[in-house]
């Protein structure tokens, strides 16, 4: 007891956190005298809100540059000893089975490049936005995404030694068709103003979304026996949690600061709930299909941590006038099919990706009737059971058309009816004499708000219809010219080896030449 | 009922005393042990005491310390160099 | 409503316009109650191309791994344009029939509903 009654009264003589935090923000900026403030920060203006006083901005946590090196040099250091004894356990053959695997492909091209989109975000609008907690907020941001992409590389690199469709994500991430769906996520957000990118990542994805992503990703790393996956993704999340603080400081730091705020904030929520909630569709069906022990359906997740937890925040933003995002109302009814439409998509188009699709062994449909009892024996079993059927006939069933896709989310619109899971929901708009599809109410708002914007959208399917998916030298009017092989090439697949079934692939026989387990072990004993 | 609270952390042997003070600090906390986290949900507000930690340790503690293990957290924050508390009011 | 752009009169280049596409324009299409094919398609097609080719070997193409392909009785199809119900005239194009660029062409087969008439 002695040492820590020394140890408190030596600490009286150091400053606070506060007040170190306090001369960190409040004491090292100046005002430019050379140049007008609003040519040194030309773009926090435009988007209309307005901020009488930046010192009312608040880190909740209070990190200084000192602490903040300090912290993160120590997760560093866990990640890199665990990182270690992973590859020197060969820990690769230790997950539940080979099917596992999947799920960090999806992940390291679609989140982890992601990140690094994140990270570039942060830096533009730390540089374009003038008050100085902000600036600092998001430096310190900026640098937490660039690490999380740099571990999450390094991390799964181990795993790209032993499996197919890991070995080239950034050079992918421009230019798969699915993968479009994250990158365009990003894009949207860094091509708005700082306050708008701020509010749609650290808010409404950030506070709102993300604990949908880690959290069961996490867990079910954990419980899928990957060690690696869970220290990257729990380091990094140790940095989420940091980010969602600011995310929600942010919002109330730009409702307090002018009441002319509040329709503005509410228009990027409304906005950025829909496009973060669609991007999450991937999450979904990781978290139903992929993982082949289950932790939680995407159902209970997003009420769990939706329904109730982000229920409660929208509650206490009601004193700002701030009412919950349009269409969750619309989420709410599509939790028991998203999972299922998700993982029908990429059934249909597994031969087009990097990753591995399968039918579900029996006691993994045991376990979805059970979590979505009104849908799954009646919607989703009975296609699953036929596509079994086809495959172990040896016709394996591929769509070999390609998607229309939603010109917003650029998914390919296999969503249903809010009210009637057998229907597509089609959604349509004319803009100058051109059609625009949708595949909900959501993404046709967000396009008739900003159609200036949505129509340059980078279609991956237009895009390759117009030509101009396949390699320099590439002739379409060559006699025997097959567009798909070319496209896969373009996207620097190895057909046959990436892409299609996994009962059929390499991954399956790889792994039980190699450690004589079955790869579709899932949850049996 | 009141909207609830929560803070999440890894499972390891540096979060078992935080974990421990959260437990004896908030009576009414509900504790979720799920793989490879701890998730803790608290009716309105949630109070992390350093001095309930230090106890436990036995060392000085700070409590921007608790950033290394945290996974998650929901509510408005209010912080100071004794206590972290979570709070809907 | 328009996009707040820091420029007023912000304008970006339409990618999609019809004269990307080397003379063809696109054409979406949707088998209505038939969800083994998770999602609409997208095809491209030439304007001038006769309608009838659709029902005779273009659908028939692209949906032949469904069982209900083989059954479908042209004849009492229901055909939608753009979200309206509308008879085609076979011995008109596709421009004809007043498809335009990223129109929406849906069928219903009634009596054919899928597997087990479940809509897959």
């Amino acid at each position: 007891m002695n040492t820590v009654a020394t140890a408190v009264s030596a600490r009286a003589k150091k400053l606070s956190q506060r007040r170190k935090y306090e001369l960190l923000t409040r004491g090292l900026g100046w005002d430019t005298t050379y140049q007008p403030m609003d040519k040194a920060f030309p773009f926090d203006t435009f988007e209309g809100i307005k901020i009488h006083d930046w010192d009312k901005w608040e880190d909740p946590f209070r990190l200084t540059m000192d602490a903040y090196w300090k912290y993160q040099g120590e997760k560093e250091r866990k990640l890199y000893a665990i990182i270690d004894a992973f590859q020197q356990n060969n820990g690769q053959f230790n997950v539940s089975d080979a099917r596992y695997i999947n799920t960090l492909k999806l992940f390291l091209t679609g989140i982890s490049m992601a990140e690094y989109a994140s990270h570039h975000g942060f830096a533009l609008a730390g540089r374009n936005l003038r008050g100085v907690s902000a600036r600092i907020a998001c430096q310190m941001q900026a640098i937490d995404e660039l690490r999380h992409a740099q571990t999450q590389v390094h991390t799964i690199s181990q795993y790209n030694k032993f499996f197919n469709g890991m070995h080239n994500p950034a050079y992918m991430h421009d230019r798969v068709w699915y993968l479009s769906v994250p990158k365009s996520y990003f894009e949207d957000a860094m091509t708005a103003g700082p306050f708008e990118y701020i509010t749609a990542i650290s808010f409404s994805f950030e506070y709102v979304l993300t604990n949908l992503l880690f959290m069961p990703f996490m867990s079910g790393a954990a419980f899928n026996g990957d060690m690696a996956t869970v220290t990257f993704g729990f380091s990094a999340q140790s940095d989420e949690s940091r980010h969602m603080t600011l995310g929600l400081e942010v919002v109330k730091f730009l409702l307090e600061q002018d009441p002319g705020n509040v329709p503005i904030v509410q228009k990027w929520l409304d906005k950025w709930f829909w496009r973060g909630y669609r991007l999450l569709t991937l999450v979904a069906m990781m978290m139903d299909y992929m993982l082949p022990r289950r932790v939680m359906s995407w159902a209970e997740g997003w009420e769990e941590y939706f329904e109730k937890n982000g229920g409660a925040l929208f509650n206490d933003l009601a004193r700002y006038g701030i009412r919950m995002p349009k269409y969750h109302d619309v989420a709410r009814k599509e939790k028991t099919r998203l999972s299922h439409e998700a993982w029908g998509i990429f059934y249909n188009y597994t031969h087009a990706a990097n990753f591995h699709t399968w039918v579900p062994e029996p006691k993994e449909m045991d376990w979805l009737s059970q979590k979505y009892p009104d849908t799954f024996d009646k919607l989703y079993r009975p296609r699953l059971e036929y596509w079994r059927e086809q495959q172990k006939a040896g016709k394996r069933f591929y769509n070999k058309t390609l998607p229309l896709l939603c010109q917003v989310c650029q998914i390919p619109m296999g969503f249903t009816e809010p009210d009637d899971p057998t229907k597509i929901c089609y959604r349509e708009t004319e803009y100058k004499g051109d059609k625009y599809h949708f595949c909900s109410d959501g993404c046709k708002d967000i396009f008739n708000d900003e159609p200036e914007k949505y129509v340059r959208s980078w279609l991956p399917v237009h895009q390759i219809y117009q030509g101009n998916c396949f390699r320099p030298g590439t002739d379409p009017t060559a006699p025997g010219f097959e567009p798909l092989k070319e496209v896969l090439q373009y996207y620097g697949f190895h057909d046959g080896m990436d892409n299609g079934e996994f009962l059929d692939s390499p991954d399956r026989y790889n792994w039980e030449k190699w450690t004589s387990k079955s790869a579709v072990a899932g949850d049996r004993p | 009922m009141a909207d609830s609270v929560f803070i999440a952390f890894q499972t390891n042997d540096e979060t078992r005393p935080i974990i421990e003070s959260i437990i004896a600090d908030n009576p009414k906390a509900v504790v979720n042990r799920m793989p490879a986290m701890v998730k803790i949900d608290c009716p309105n507000r949630l109070v992390v005491r350093r001095q309930s930690i230090e106890a436990r340790i036995g060392r000085e503690y700070d409590l921007g310390e608790l950033t290394i293990n945290l996974v998650s957290l929901s509510g408005n924050i209010d912080e100071d160099d004794d206590a972290f508390i979570l709070h809907w009011d | 409503m328009s996009v707040v752009a820091k420029e007023p009169g912000y304008t970006s280049e339409v990618r999609d316009r019809v004269e990307n596409f080397h003379g063809q324009q696109l054409l979406y299409i949707g088998w209505d109650n038939h969800l083994m094919y998770s999602n609409p398609l997208c095809i491209p097609v030439a304007p001038d191309m006769p309608f009838s080719m659709l029902p005779t070997k273009i659908l028939p193409d692209l949906y032949d791994l469904h069982p209900d392909m083989a059954k479908v009785d042209w004849k009492k199809v229901e055909w939608l344009r753009d979200g309206k119900s509308f008879t085609p005239d076979m011995n008109e194009s596709v421009a004809g029939n007043g498809f335009g660029h990223k129109s929406v062409l849906r069928f219903a087969t009634p009596g054919l509903n899928g597997l087990d008439g479940r809509c897959i």
